[in-house]
């Protein structure tokens, strides 16, 4: 089973490679318990629509 | 382009210029390079305003264009980043990882992540922006300058490698503590405060 820490690992690495089918499944299965990393991983969404939006020049 | 439209516009790109300026700052952290490359921005801008379609914001155009800039500058620039240089920045990630997460790995009782509330209103927010360039501010040089390649000049992994000298597992460590430090900025300074 996967630490948090390395979920989180994997949670960045998700935004810049495609996870292999082992860690997408390990991935998977952690976050399915885990509240705190099931957080984390929206937050990773939200940071990167962020920097969309900062750099597109669309900020109020 | 109509005479009008045309002094309309100038005096946009004249009110602009701190939002650019600020862009580039965060981007480049060299304010004698920034100011290079928003005067080039204004420069095009004045120059090629005929090519600007109003289908887009003025802003998002004049962005567009600054960005370009920007990348130009990182390419013609060496930015090669010495793999020793990166452990400067990670002895501020190893206490942050250690205040985060227990010896098994898990999160800490009171770092465990929280829902953050509607995100998109935070977004709506002048205050929020402030926060979130503070934030970025705040990273570490080099993990930033990787950071900054990867979101915001839109390059892919493999480029920044090329660029930077760093191998691929390398940048996406040093993605994944900008990541962290970032998310940790925000949550502390704006999602979990009053701000939301």
């Amino acid at each position: 089973m996967l630490s948090c820490k390395q979920a989180t690992g994997l949670m960045s690495q998700e935004q810049d490679r495609p996870l292999t089918v082992p860690e997408r499944i390990g991935l998977r299965l952690h976050v399915w318990i885990c509240a705190g990393c099931t957080n984390y991983r929206r937050q990773m969404n939200v940071l990167r629509a962020a920097c969309r939006r900062l750099g597109s020049g669309g900020t109020p | 382009m109509e005479p009008d439209r045309q002094q309309e516009l100038n005096a946009e790109l004249q009110t602009l210029r701190p939002d650019l300026l600020r862009f580039a700052r965060l981007q480049l952290r060299d304010a004698g390079a920034a100011e290079d490359a928003v005067q080039e921005t204004m420069l095009a801008a004045l120059l090629g305003s005929h090519r600007f379609e109003s289908r887009s914001s003025y802003k998002t155009w004049l962005i567009s264009i600054l960005r370009n800039k920007i990348i130009d500058i990182i390419r013609s620039q060496s930015r090669e980043i010495p793999a020793s240089s990166l452990a400067d920045d990670e002895a501020g990630d190893d206490l942050l990882t250690a205040s985060l997460f227990d010896q098994r790995g898990h999160w800490q009782p009171a770092t465990q992540p929280g829902r953050w509330a509607d995100p998109e209103a935070s977004f709506e927010q002048r205050q929020f922006w402030i926060v979130f360039e503070a934030c970025l501010d705040h990273l570490p040089e080099k993990t930033a300058r990787v950071f900054m390649m990867r979101e915001f000049l839109g390059f892919e992994t493999d480029e920044i490698c090329k660029e930077t000298g760093i191998s691929s597992s390398n940048c996406w460590v040093v993605l994944h503590r900008a990541r962290m430090g970032l998310r940790t900025c925000l949550d502390t300074k704006w999602f979990a405060g009053a701000g939301a």
